[in-house]
């Protein structure tokens, strides 16, 4: 099974590089880019049969490991059509 | 007085911290690796600066989950001081031994640079023996070192004294400009509640001697050696 895991900083947060980010955005034309916020992003392919404890493992590895719950949040999803690929 | 210090893979102030240990302050040192879990008797545990882990994933979030990090945790806990320099001062966050974290720097560039911090409370084992609000004149070498905490925890940890080091000018005012890093309320270096566990981002081990530009910083390692001979905050051991 995959798990896919979005990591982002709290909206409290200031995140340098997104601004560094939409500041050379808008050096090349993109204007109508108003924020960017820039995060991590993990595919973690995991030895479950569920898409239960696949999200459970990969909720598990984010709180301990992935994510700082100081400055950052996240969000998984579980890719079912790997689990159909027999992965 | 024994010190420990840790090496990680990837610390690089690991010599200096030695260097300024033994050969400037004549005290005993003694290198320990992060796979290890005996601190050999030390009195005192530094974690260096560095890149830990290639700082992966984030600065000292990997280094946490080093065997060597629960012996220090259980150190910690038992009123052992500890000291975490730049990328160790990132592990003791990461760890959970003080609050808060670190962000990229307001500037996004790495810095490194002589900064001049003020002592904030001298009730320390490492500041000990400073004088009262004293500005020390030291390096800072970072690219992470914008501290962040909630609002609510900058307020717990000013209300408890727990900010022990703010980045100033040369006359001593915690100003805008003077902030290197975009740090939270100019905090450069904070103390756990129990006060025995002290990180910072500027370097003192790099400031031990006039050669290599200010002595400043070795008033923080003579405060420890006297604070431990003392035993001045040893109650909770």
């Amino acid at each position: 099974m995959r798990a896919r895991v979005f990591v982002t900083l709290k909206p409290s947060v200031f995140d340098p590089q997104g601004t560094t980010v939409v500041e050379a955005l808008h050096t090349l034309g993109f204007g109508a880019v108003q924020d960017v916020r820039q995060g991590k992003y993990f595919e973690l392919d995991i030895d479950a049969t569920t898409v239960d404890d696949t999200r459970r493992l990969a909720t598990e590895a984010a709180d301990k490991l992935l994510a700082n719950p100081v400055i950052e949040s996240y969000r998984i999803e579980v890719d079912a059509l790997a689990k159909e690929n027999g992965r | 007085m024994k010190f420990a210090v840790v090496v990680f893979p990837g610390s690089n102030c690991d010599h200096d911290a030695y260097h300024a240990v033994k050969h400037v302050l004549g005290q005993e040192a003694e290198f320990v690796w992060h796979k290890d879990t005996s601190l050999q008797g030390a009195d005192v545990v530094v974690l260096p600066g560095g890149f830990a882990h290639g700082d992966y994933l984030r600065t000292g979030a990997v280094a946490r989950f080093s065997p060597i990090m629960q012996t220090v945790t259980a150190f910690a806990r038992s009123g052992g001081p500890v000291l975490g320099i730049c990328n160790g001062f990132q592990v003791l966050l990461e760890a959970g031994l003080l609050p808060g974290a670190m962000l990229r720097n307001r500037s996004v560039k790495f810095q490194c640079e002589h900064v001049f911090v003020r002592v904030e409370h001298r009730d320390t084992p490492f500041t000990f023996e400073c004088r009262p609000n004293q500005v020390l004149r030291i390096p800072i070498a970072h690219g992470e070192g914008n501290y962040y905490a909630d609002p609510d925890v900058l307020d717990r940890l000013e209300a408890n004294r727990q900010v022990v080091f703010r980045y100033v000018d040369a006359n001593g005012a915690a100003t805008e400009s003077a902030n290197p890093n975009g740090s939270a309320r100019n905090i450069a270096g904070l103390c756990s509640e129990a006060r025995n566990v002290v990180g910072l981002m500027p370097h003192p081990e790099r400031a031990c001697e006039l050669a290599l530009g200010s002595a400043d910083g070795l008033v923080i390692f003579e405060s420890v050696v006297k604070s431990v001979s003392q035993g001045a905050f040893a109650t909770a051991r």
